[in-house]
């Protein structure tokens, strides 16, 4: 019961890209086609997932033990999710070719988007245990995906609407955020944390 | 290339966050006040001093081939220095800018100024366009945080402006107030451009 509580509050209440901003850059960028952000939701949701077990057991099984996790978090973090995010590619490519095509480009990207990184350290911040920490960044992934989902849904009918010249591209995306942000701070009374 | 060009390519001509539309996280998070987006922009700034000469120093050691995970671990290092010292000497500020500190290691701006930059110049040239483009980021958080702040509160740096009777709108220092001033300055800068642009033509 406490697992789906932390699943739907991370998805909806304190969703990563509208109420914390982790994943802008993905989120204004890849954001013009549904298909292709729904791509680039469902690569986030799968590395974030792995991440969280690998970065846990890091943190668990090497930095803890030898006292270092003040200082070489950071380092050590960024590496493992690197690491995993190459290691997903060779992988894919190897088993599943059509889901590596799909993703294309976007795997490589997933290790400056600071979703990932943002909540392996959330996550080791709030002292999670192995299931929890892991439910967090599967929620963590699919609050990112409906948000980047929503947003290339509404950008592909804004193609047709008449939006002033100096407030197309960036600017309209932005107060479009603003806009979907509202609404999701609706949901902050869904659940009494 | 002259040392002022590299120093002021980053405040205006190539502003990471007006011009560039880059390191947005930070940008949108940090800015319900001016303060914070002041010791953000700076604690960037530090990183990107640090990392560009190191990058610049150490170029003709790094193999071009593993050059990215180098960079990542040389900005890594220098984000840790940054985060022990405020949280040693500044732990208020430490506390309110908290997990965007060490988010500061995905920062593009800091990772494209290492490629771009640092990687084909000197140390003394990648200090100044780290120095650049780290205060170009800082005028535009401090920018941003002060217009959220008198709108949002009703005071720039925690300096009362209007006294009791001011309605603060709230919704300016949440969430949905950092993407719509964001946008709305934006628009209003490339209003600007074209209008000159549009002069220049005539």
């Amino acid at each position: 019961m406490e697992l789906l509580l932390l699943f739907i509050s991370t998805v909806l209440i304190n969703n990563f890209v509208l109420s914390r901003f982790l994943g802008i850059c993905p989120f204004l960028g890849v954001s013009k086609k549904i298909e292709v952000a729904f791509s680039m939701g469902l690569a986030a949701t799968f590395v974030m997932t792995l991440s969280a077990i690998a970065t846990w057991l890091v943190q668990h099984y090497i930095l803890m033990p030898f006292g270092m996790e003040r200082f070489l978090q950071y380092g050590a973090f960024i590496l493992v999710i690197a690491a995993l995010v190459q290691f997903v590619e060779m992988f894919l490519k190897k088993t599943s070719p059509a889901l590596y095509q799909s993703l294309g480009i976007f795997l490589p990207l997933i290790t400056t988007n600071c979703a990932i990184l943002g909540f392996a350290l959330l996550s080791a911040l709030n002292g999670y245990g192995l299931v929890t920490s892991t439910v967090f960044g599967f929620g963590a992934g699919v609050g990112f995906t409906l948000a980047i989902s929503l947003m290339a849904g509404l950008r592909e009918n804004m193609e047709f609407g008449d939006v002033p010249e100096p407030f197309k591209g960036i600017p309209i995306t932005l107060i479009t955020a603003a806009i979907m942000s509202m609404a999701f701070m609706g949901f902050s009374g869904l659940i009494a944390m | 290339m002259k040392a002022s060009y590299a120093l002021f390519n980053g405040l205006w001509r190539e502003n990471p966050t007006f011009r560039l539309v880059l390191g947005m996280c930070p940008t949108l998070a940090v800015t319900n006040a001016a303060a914070n987006g002041l010791s953000m922009g700076l604690a960037t700034a530090f990183v990107l001093v640090g990392s560009n000469m190191m990058v610049a120093a150490l170029k003709k050691v790094i193999p071009d081939e593993v050059r990215i995970p180098a960079y990542v671990i040389i900005i890594a290092t220098f984000v840790t220095i940054a985060d022990l010292a405020l949280a040693a000497f500044f732990p208020e500020m430490y506390k309110v800018l908290g997990l965007f500190i060490p988010l500061i290691v995905v920062n593009c701006i800091i990772l494209a100024r290492a490629e771009a930059f640092a990687a084909k110049n000197t140390v003394f040239m990648s200090a100044l366009d780290g120095l650049g483009m780290g205060l170009g980021f800082t005028w535009a958080l401090t920018f941003l945080g002060i217009i959220r702040e008198i709108i949002g509160m009703g005071s720039v740096f925690g300096i009362n402006l209007f006294g009791e009777g001011f309605v603060s709108w709230i919704i300016f220092i949440l969430p949905p107030g950092a993407f719509l001033t964001l946008g709305l300055i934006l628009a209003f800068f490339n209003a600007m451009l074209s209008k000159k642009k549009k002069v220049q033509c005539s």
